[in-house]
């Protein structure tokens, strides 16, 4: 399946802040098609580093989509049965309108005068495109990790709009560790005199910040566990250590290669952007509860954790599930058992398909269901 | 997909998902209600009462692979412990709380058929009768921990830790002060009226506060 990526430009976007952006590009995909009741719309959510060539090869690049193995005929999101939408973050890098992005006041990128933007302002331009492609209801909305947030939001913020949401490896709110990672992978950027202030646009980008932040957010995203059986203490193409401070482990190869390659693909100033709004994620408020947020919610959940994910532990899936169900929201929730960490969500896909396979044919059976009566 | 009902007239119980008191709660259980199955398993019953009943079924699993496939076939069931498991929700949540076969596996009996008769209107209890005549013969003849068709295990590897009779669970409603509505007592498919205590195999109770 050779997918093309394509763009739609609105007028202008308010934002939480107060500003407005104008104009407002969202790049996005889609695969299957949209029934005639426009009912079998699903939109998929990408997590921090995501972006929306979520399935198919990709005409441009040649690379199959970051959750191509959940998405396709027959797959979990069955494109048989089902329109499958994902689009780039506001704020990203990929398409979608974010710092690297021209501001038409001066013609030159944003890079720091881009306005401070929020989970609620990505859902904001998601709910924009969905309406411009006539679609009132959405079938489903799903994601993991940040993508997950994205999905609470959703159910949050356009209730009437959400027949279900699925959560997975997410949080309802950002803990004190999970800021402290952010902050980690910012201040290396920052510390990078590449970067500039911001404004590297023209000349060298802030690499060496941009690959530190990117290999912290690698260790994040394993387990001890994974980590051990994939590199252990496994030397990087010698015998001996080299008594130095080049690669000597191939965890090391490993992080470094993927640091480097990020840089590739993504935009520090994005980096810097994208975290902070995972770090604004706080849905029951200074003080209020989850469950009186929670309160218009319409949706049927299904709510997916991952035993060996440390990054969004299980306990903080269990609070949004607790508090759905002082809702008496119609919740399913599972923990999967998986070695893999965070990353389980993207890799480790077999249970996970079981689950939402499941789950999706229910919540359409009585979507069919509700339109006939 | 067996269908028959039991009637408070008809002395032979069908069987539903192989199950006579199953054949009893999908009697039992009015249409478009809310339910909530504690110990659902894989969701059977719950994914029945939903296409049959039209009822909005959810259920409380402990283990995490029997909720994979209460999930994988569309039933809403979260993994967790019954013990602890209903405090969040709120009161008077739903039509029916059904607990069957397992209030005899809690840690708390007492507490969990409170805690049902809080979050919902009407609780149906299904258990194994530790009355049985069977039981007691064999406790009386071999004088060790009984193990009989009912009660298979060996003692210490039994699931079983609150092992109660027909009247052990009359005196419970009593003491409790809920009002007993439907009592089924069952022997195979037999619905039996007389010696109860004695002669059922199974019994289900329909129970409010």
């Amino acid at each position: 399946m050779i997918v093309e990526t394509q763009s739609r430009r609105f007028d202008s976007i308010s934002l939480d802040n107060g500003a407005t952006l104008a104009p407002v590009d969202v790049a996005y995909e889609s695969y299957g098609e949209l029934n005639e009741a426009k009912s079998n719309a699903i939109l998929v959510l990408h997590a921090f580093s995501g972006d929306a060539h979520a399935a198919g090869v990709s005409a441009e690049t040649g690379k199959p989509g970051w959750w191509d193995n959940m998405i396709g005929p027959g797959k979990a999101f069955d494109t048989d049965k089902y329109f499958i939408l994902c689009s780039n973050i506001l704020g990203g890098c990929r398409g979608t309108t974010g710092p690297g992005s021209i501001d038409p006041a001066t013609g030159r990128p944003y890079a720091m005068k881009f306005p401070v933007i929020t989970i609620r302002d990505m859902v904001r331009l998601q709910k924009m495109l969905i309406e411009h492609l006539g679609i009132q209801r959405l079938l489903a909305v799903t994601g993991g990790s940040m993508g997950g947030m994205q999905a609470l939001e959703w159910a949050v913020s356009y209730p009437e709009s959400v027949a279900a949401a699925i959560p997975i490896a997410t949080t309802a709110r950002h803990s004190a560790q999970q800021i402290a990672f952010n902050e980690v992978g910012r201040q290396a950027i920052i510390a990078d005199p590449d970067w500039s202030e911001g404004n590297y646009y023209e000349g060298k980008p802030p690499a060496r910040g941009l690959a530190v932040a990117r290999m912290v957010g690698h260790i994040t995203y394993m387990s001890d566990e994974s980590m051990r059986e994939k590199f252990g203490r496994r030397l990087r193409s010698k015998e001996k250590y080299g008594f130095d401070f080049s690669v000597d482990f191939e965890v090391e190869s490993y992080l470094r290669y993927r640091g480097s390659e990020f840089v590739n693909r993504f935009d520090a100033n994005s980096y810097l952007y994208i975290t902070k709004a995972m770090d604004y994620v706080d849905l029951a408020g200074e003080g209020g509860s989850l469950a009186t947020t929670l309160e218009k919610v319409k949706a049927r959940f299904l709510v997916i954790s991952f035993s060996s994910d440390w990054l969004y532990p299980s306990y903080q899936s269990l609070e949004i599930v607790r508090a759905l169900r002082r809702r008496n929201l119609n919740v399913a929730y599972c923990e999967l058992q998986s070695n893999y960490g965070h990353d389980a969500f993207l890799v480790d896909v077999a249970e996970e398909t079981d689950l939402i396979r499941g789950f999706l044919t229910s919540t359409f059976k009585d979507k069919v269901r509700e339109t006939a009566a | 997909m067996t269908t028959a009902v039991a009637t408070q007239r008809k002395p032979f119980v069908g069987e539903l998902l192989g199950r006579s008191d199953y054949a009893i709660i999908g009697e039992i259980v009015e249409p478009n209600t809310m339910v909530l199955d504690l110990g659902c398993g894989e969701g059977e019953l719950l994914e029945w009462l939903a296409e049959n009943k039209g009822v909005d079924a959810r259920g409380v699993e402990m283990s995490g692979v029997k909720v994979q496939r209460a999930i994988a076939r569309g039933v809403s069931v979260y993994q967790g412990d019954i013990d602890e498991g209903l405090a969040d929700y709120p009161d008077q949540a739903f039509d029916y709380v059904i607990l069957s076969q397992t209030l005899q596996e809690t840690r708390t009996p007492v507490k969990v058929l409170r805690e049902m008769l809080r979050v919902g209107r009407r609780a149906i209890v299904a258990f194994p009768n530790f009355g049985h005549w069977s039981v007691r013969m064999s406790m009386l003849f071999t004088g060790k921990a009984p193990k009989t068709k009912l009660f298979p295990h060996d003692w210490y590897d039994s699931p079983n830790i609150h092992v109660l009779s027909v009247d052990d669970f009359e005196s419970l409603a009593a003491r409790e002060g809920l009002t007993v509505e439907r009592r089924y007592c069952l022997a195979g498919h037999r619905r039996i009226t007389m010696l109860q205590n004695l002669r059922a195999e199974v019994a289900v109770f329909l129970v409010r506060k």
